[in-house]
Order: structure tokens, then C-alpha cells, then sequence
């Protein structure tokens, strides 16, 4: 780069950077609609954040635990039988799924929870949806002897009672939350009530880049190693950068790590996919840029979906990991901006990807992950064999099997039967979603 | 105690000309003079349904309330415990609009009492500020008590309350810095809502001991009227909150008595029965200086 002015007026705009916001806004989007109780806490968490960031022995740290306990870096994994059904496209996975708890969320929890121990709290909180960043900040919390409750919809708390066995045997408090839809917001509400009254003790592990300042920038810090990693690994694979990055939007924290370090590379297309549900035309979906509209939600401005009087709907997903009626505001940014684009992809299109990817390749994918796949195959088909797509599969699908199990009809009526009994009798073991 | 923000338009509004809404500031400063606390009664509108709540609101007015606070029901109301949880999960059911809530308004207002609206932000971002604004101004309210609202984020609200001359209550807790203290301060117009302890509505046994203190801060950070909430409930904790603040806000305990109450009516009367009480409470503390 020149620094040279040039001979005459006009010069060229430079490219314009997107890596460089930090929030608390972007754009129109972010900020912070929160008790005044909770102020002093966020700029606590936010000047922990800016110091440890700053601080070599922190990122020292981190980066040992990365490469010791949750297996950093993860691989990358050409998939050309699955790619044949893609208009022959390169087609590149980013193996979240190998990381220790089976997904992109231990990168984040860990972060966080060597952030509680700068600032001296002894306790951690979060909320979870399908149980994988429950499971993730359980883990982190047994592993740095943090006391740890995790917030779940009872509804959830059913659906996922492997996961909240998980967390149990890792000595985590799970608590069932039976207000609102008893899902992934009631979760996120019930956490920021337990965090208004214990604020002096406890951090507040935040699962992906939404809420407000400064969770989605610290999250998206946390998480942005996996694009870090992914563009070197590319790079040296197929000697260039790839033509798309690929990935799964709910909150939008695997998106947003692996969108990062490509954002201010413009030959780089970023493509977001949302569940789609039944098909947004249906109204039951999860899909909160490309089927909702701009309002203010848990904390932040950004995409949303709500009814005529401001009042949050109830989102649809078979991936508990996606069903949530927000997205986080770099998205909303990126989205507006032009900068990536967003996606709806139904539960039929995501669950036929999903099983693609298990007979060709022997991989089986989160459903959250499986939205990703479904848009590499639309994705590979317009862009032709010269293309290169990068996708981030950002879980293992194994907590996915008994509802892919169902939708395939892979058990008899009679399992179900037994399995349903079970599943009143005591905790079941029945799993579904993967993500947040 | 001379923010300019606060005792200009309090100053406006504080007489009973007609056609000019009451406001809290002046009911406030009316208690003041009278040598007690003002008693502030929050009551959600929809619960259990949108008449009953009217009635209620009226009653709690007819047992001394000198402001009610009519809550606009929201989906996810992330400062509240269990029992508005479940009254607003009940209005919500029934589709409660935010033109319900104007209509509340109106019919309260109507009784002389001074009425701002409690709201999560999201309704009236939806809404639209300003037009919520001029809306609730023509429904004869004083203005709104915000409590996901920080100042930090209210421009266009600061804008359209002075726009439409409505007061604006934000809220501050034992965790406020003394630098917000006196930024929150100066952004609000009625009296500043001072949260007693750290955590959601809910009646308590007893009241945060932390209050005082924070009352005693948010005065000197030039706040000129101070009013205390979350988790008073009786007459006697009524009259321990009014020995220090300038009035004493009460929700939960109103709405349990609507619970626990059969029918409509019993809860109306059940209403009216305990804001006589905190009446007697707020005139039995010794006034704030």
C-alpha cells in the first residue's frame, strides 16, 4: 500500500474496512436497552474485555487452552462426494464439530470464563436453547471451579434432556424456566434476572453475539479464530482465498467467527443462512432479517420478530440451536450494508443436506450446521466447478440423532411409543438442535 | 436542587389548569407540602382484563394514590419477577394493545391523578416515539417510566417528551456511579425512580437497606424528587421509605391482591383497601427534607 498522495484529486476511496467496528453500535444497530442496574456490570465486562485483548499473558492463556483441552485448530475437510451434488464446486468444511463439547461454543466460553477470573467472580451464569452453549459453559465452569446455573426453557429442558444431564454430571445447577414460551428468549430473560440481583458475584456467559454492548463484540473477538484459522488453512489447501464463506445464522456467533477475518476481503461473498421453518411464507420460522423487521430485542437494536405492537413471536426451527426470534447487530449491520447476505432455508431443505452429508462423506452434522449445507449446495450450483466455498460446520450432529431419527422415520412406531413413555416416566434421552 | 431541565417544565405543569394533564412532579411536590411521601401505584392494564384493570387503577386512586403507574404488558419483561410475570402473561393472552393502555390513560387521568405509563421499550419503539408520545399527551399522561430505557439510548424520546411537554422517569440503583447519578438526574422530568436494591419487582420482606443511600446520592446529583421502588409492600415499610424519599412506589404487592382476589371486583376493593393503608404509611414516616 502506497502512502503516497496521489498526484491529483479524485483519488479512489479506500476499500472500505467493516473488521474495525466495535460496537457499541453498528450502523444503526446495537447499543444498549437495559436496566441501569446492569450498566456498571457491562462496562465492567467491557474494560476487562479491552484489557484482556491487550494483555499477552490473557491471550497466552487462551491460546494453551485452545490448543490443549479443546483441540485448536480444528481442521478442514474437502468433501467432494458431497460436492458433486453442489455443481462439482470445492467444496470446504471447517470442522467445529471435532472441538471438545462438539461445536464453535467452547471457543467462546472459554474466553469468557478466564474473563470471570480477572474480575474476581466466583460464579457463572448463561442461558442455553438446545443445551450447547449450556454444556459448553458447564464445561469451562468445572474446569476453572466456577460455580455455574444454567437458565433452559422447560420446553427445551424436555426436548434436551441428554443436555441437561450433561450439565448436571458436570456440576452445574440446571433450572427449568416455565415462563413466557418457555424456550431460548425465557432463558435469555430468566439469565439477565438472576444476573440484575447477583451482578456483584457473577458473570453473566453470554452464548452468542446479540444483547447488548458488550457481548457481541466480545463474543465475536472470542469467536473470530475460527475465520483466523480458516483463511490461512484455505489459503495453503487451494493457494487463494475462497470465492464464498458459508454459515449458519440463529444469535449468529459461528457466523460471525467465521465471516470475521474475510469481511474486508471484497472478493469474498459472505452468505448467512436462517431457518426458514415450514418456509417464511408460512409465518413459522426463525428467519429474523430475511422475515422479520428492525425493533429493539434483549438489549440491543437489530433484526426481529415481532408483531404490529412490538410484542416478540414465537419462532419456528427443528434446530433448537436456530430458534430464536433475533440476530445479533453485526449481522443486522452486515445485512444492511450489503456486505454479507442472508438466507432462509426451510427444515426440509437443512434435514435433506443433513443426510447428504452423512451418506457421502460420513459426517453427521449438527441441523443448525445442516442450514449451512443446504445453501453450499444452492450456492455451488450458481457459482459452477471453478468456485471454492468455505462452510463452517459449527456442530456435530450426534445430540441431532433422534430427531433426524424421526424425521427419516428410522424407528418404528412402536420405539416411538416406548421412547415417548420414557420420555414421561424420567429425564429422556431425546435430543434435538444443537447451537445456542 | 436546580437541574434546569427538571424545574422547568415541572413549573409548567405543576398547576391544575384546565385542559393541562396533572403530573407527578406536582403531585409529588402537593405531598411535599402536605408534609409526607407521595404514594405512586403501579398496575398493569389488561389484568385480568381491560376494564377491571381501569377499575382497579381508579381504586387505588380513590384509596390515596396520589400517581399510578399503568403498565403496557410486554412479552418480555426482563425487570419483573413473578407476579407481574403472571398478570402480564394474562393481558398478553387477551391481547392487550397499546391502544388499551391509551384508553386507561384517558379514564384514569379523568379521576385527576396523575398517570405515566411503565413500558419495556420495544412497544413504543414499534409504535413509534413520537407518535406514542403525541398519542399519550392527547390521553391526558404525564409521561412514561422507562425501565430498559438509560438515557444513553433515549434521544428520540428526550426529544419527543419535550416536544409533547411529558415527563420522563428513568431509573437508577446502588450500582449507579455518581457520574450516571448526575447524567440520569438530568435526563429525567417528574422525579427519578430509585430502584431499592439489585434485582426485579417482587414484595419483599424487607426493604433494601441500600435505598437511603442511594436516595441520598441521587439528590446530590441534583435530582429533585426521588421516589423509591421494588419491594415495598406494606404500610410500615411505606412509612421506613417515606422517612427519605419524596414518594413510594408499589406494584407487585397491588397486583398480588388482584391475584389472590375473587373476582374483579374484590380485587378493585382489595385495592383500594391497601393503598388506604400505604396512605396511612406514607403520612406516618417523617418527610424528606
Amino acid at each position: 500500500m502506497s502512502t503516497e498522495a496521489p498526484p491529483t484529486g479524485g483519488a479512489p476511496a479506500p476499500a472500505r474496512s467493516f473488521s474495525a467496528e466495535r460496537g457499541p453500535y453498528f450502523g444503526r444497530f446495537g447499543g444498549r436497552f437495559v436496566p441501569e442496574a446492569l450498566v456498571a456490570a457491562l462496562d465492567e465486562i467491557a474494560a476487562a474485555h479491552a484489557a484482556a485483548m491487550a494483555d499477552e499473558g490473557f491471550l497466552a492463556e487462551l491460546a494453551e487452552l485452545h490448543r490443549t483441552y479443546s483441540g485448536r485448530p480444528s481442521i478442514i475437510t474437502e468433501v467432494p462426494r458431497f460436492a458433486a451434488h453442489a455443481g462439482g464446486a470445492r467444496l470446504l468444511l471447517k470442522r467445529e464439530d471435532l472441538n471438545h463439547t462438539g461445536s464453535h461454543k467452547i471457543n467462546n466460553v472459554l474466553g469468557q470464563a478466564l474473563l470471570t477470573r480477572r474480575m474476581g467472580k466466583r460464579r457463572v451464569i448463561a442461558e442455553t436453547g438446545a443445551g450447547q452453549h449450556g454444556v459448553a459453559t458447564a464445561t469451562a465452569a468445572a474446569l476453572m471451579g466456577l460455580e455455574c446455573t444454567v437458565y433452559m426453557g422447560e420446553e427445551d429442558t424436555r426436548r434436551q434432556a441428554l443436555n441437561v444431564a450433561r450439565m448436571r454430571l458436570l456440576g452445574a445447577e440446571v433450572v427449568p424456566v416455565t415462563t413466557g414460551s418457555r424456550t431460548l428468549k425465557d432463558a435469555v430473560n430468566e439469565a439477565f434476572r438472576d444476573w440484575v440481583a447477583s451482578v456483584d458475584t457473577t458473570h453473566y456467559v453470554f452464548g452468542t453475539v446479540a444483547g447488548p454492548h458488550p457481548f457481541p463484540v466480545l463474543v465475536r473477538d472470542l469467536q473470530r479464530i475460527v475465520g483466523v484459522e480458516a483463511r490461512a488453512q484455505v489459503q495453503e489447501l487451494v493457494g487463494r482465498l475462497p470465492d464464498a464463506v458459508l454459515a449458519c445464522v440463529g444469535g449468529g456467533s459461528n457466523a460471525i467467527g467465521i465471516f470475521h477475518a474475510f469481511l474486508d476481503d471484497p472478493s469474498v461473498a459472505l452468505h448467512g443462512y436462517e431457518a426458514g421453518g415450514d418456509g417464511v411464507e408460512t409465518g413459522r420460522h426463525a428467519a429474523s432479517i430475511t422475515g422479520g423487521g428492525t425493533g429493539v430485542f434483549q438489549g440491543a437494536r437489530q433484526f426481529v420478530l415481532q408483531d404490529e405492537d412490538g410484542q416478540t413471536v414465537e419462532s419456528h426451527s427443528i434446530s433448537a440451536g436456530l430458534d430464536y426470534p433475533g440476530v445479533g447487530p453485526e449481522h443486522a449491520w452486515l445485512a444492511d450494508t450489503g456486505r454479507a447476505s442472508y438466507h432462509p432455508i426451510t427444515d426440509a431443505q437443512a434435514m435433506d443436506a443433513f443426510k447428504l452429508l452423512c451418506r457421502t462423506e460420513g459426517i453427521i452434522p449438527a441441523i443448525e450446521s445442516s442450514h449451512a449445507l443446504a445453501g453450499a449446495l444452492q450456492l455451488g450450483r450458481e457459482l459452477g466447478p471453478d468456485a471454492v466455498l468455505l462452510v463452517n460446520l459449527s456442530g456435530r450432529g450426534d445430540k441431532d440423532v433422534d430427531t433426524a431419527a424421526r424425521w427419516f422415520g428410522l424407528v418404528s412406531d412402536a420405539d416411538l411409543v416406548a421412547s415417548e413413555a420414557r420420555r414421561v416416566a424420567d429425564a429422556p434421552e431425546d435430543t434435538e438442535g444443537s447451537g445456542w | 436542587m436546580s437541574s434546569s431541565v427538571t424545574s422547568t417544565t415541572s413549573g409548567t405543569a405543576s398547576g391544575s389548569a384546565p385542559g393541562a394533564p396533572a403530573t407527578a412532579a406536582a403531585a409529588v411536590d402537593r405531598a411535599r407540602a402536605e408534609g409526607r411521601a407521595a404514594l405512586v401505584a403501579y398496575l398493569p392494564v389488561g389484568f385480568p382484563d381491560v376494564d377491571a384493570s381501569i377499575a382497579a387503577a381508579k381504586a387505588a386512586v380513590a384509596g390515596g394514590a396520589d400517581v399510578v403507574e399503568l403498565g403496557l404488558p410486554y412479552s418480555d419483561p426482563t425487570m419483573d419477577g413473578a407476579t407481574i410475570q403472571r398478570a402480564v402473561d394474562v393481558a398478553l393472552a387477551a391481547r392487550t394493545r397499546p391502544a388499551d393502555v391509551l384508553r386507561a390513560v384517558e379514564e384514569v387521568a379523568a379521576t385527576g391523578a396523575a398517570v405515566l405509563v411503565m413500558t419495556y421499550w420495544p412497544p413504543v419503539d414499534r409504535y413509534g416515539v413520537d407518535r406514542f408520545a403525541a398519542d399519550l399527551a392527547a390521553a391526558g399522561g404525564a409521561g412514561l417510566i422507562t425501565p430498559d430505557l438509560i438515557p444513553d439510548e433515549a434521544g428520540a424520546w428526550l426529544a419527543a417528551s419535550d416536544a409533547h411537554d411529558l415527563e420522563r422517569v428513568f431509573l437508577v440503583a446502588p450500582s449507579s456511579t455518581d457520574a450516571r447519578l448526575v447524567m440520569t438526574a438530568a435526563a429525567c422530568r417528574g422525579f427519578v425512580y430509585a430502584a431499592s436494591l439489585m434485582g426485579v419487582t417482587g414484595t419483599r420482606a424487607t426493604v433494601g437497606a441500600g435505598a437511603g443511600e442511594l436516595v441520598r446520592r441521587t439528590r446530590a446529583a441534583g435530582a429533585e424528587r426521588v421516589c423509591v421502588g421494588l419491594g415495598v409492600s406494606t404500610r410500615e415499610q411505606a412509612a421506613q421509605v417515606a422517612g427519605y424519599a419524596d414518594g413510594v412506589i408499589v406494584g407487585s404487592a397491588f397486583v398480588q391482591r388482584m391475584l389472590d382476589a375473587d373476582g374483579p371486583a374484590a380485587g378493585a376493593r382489595a385495592v383500594a383497601e391497601l393503598a388506604e393503608q400505604l396512605s396511612e404509611g406514607v403520612r406516618s414516616g417523617a418527610a424528606a427534607g
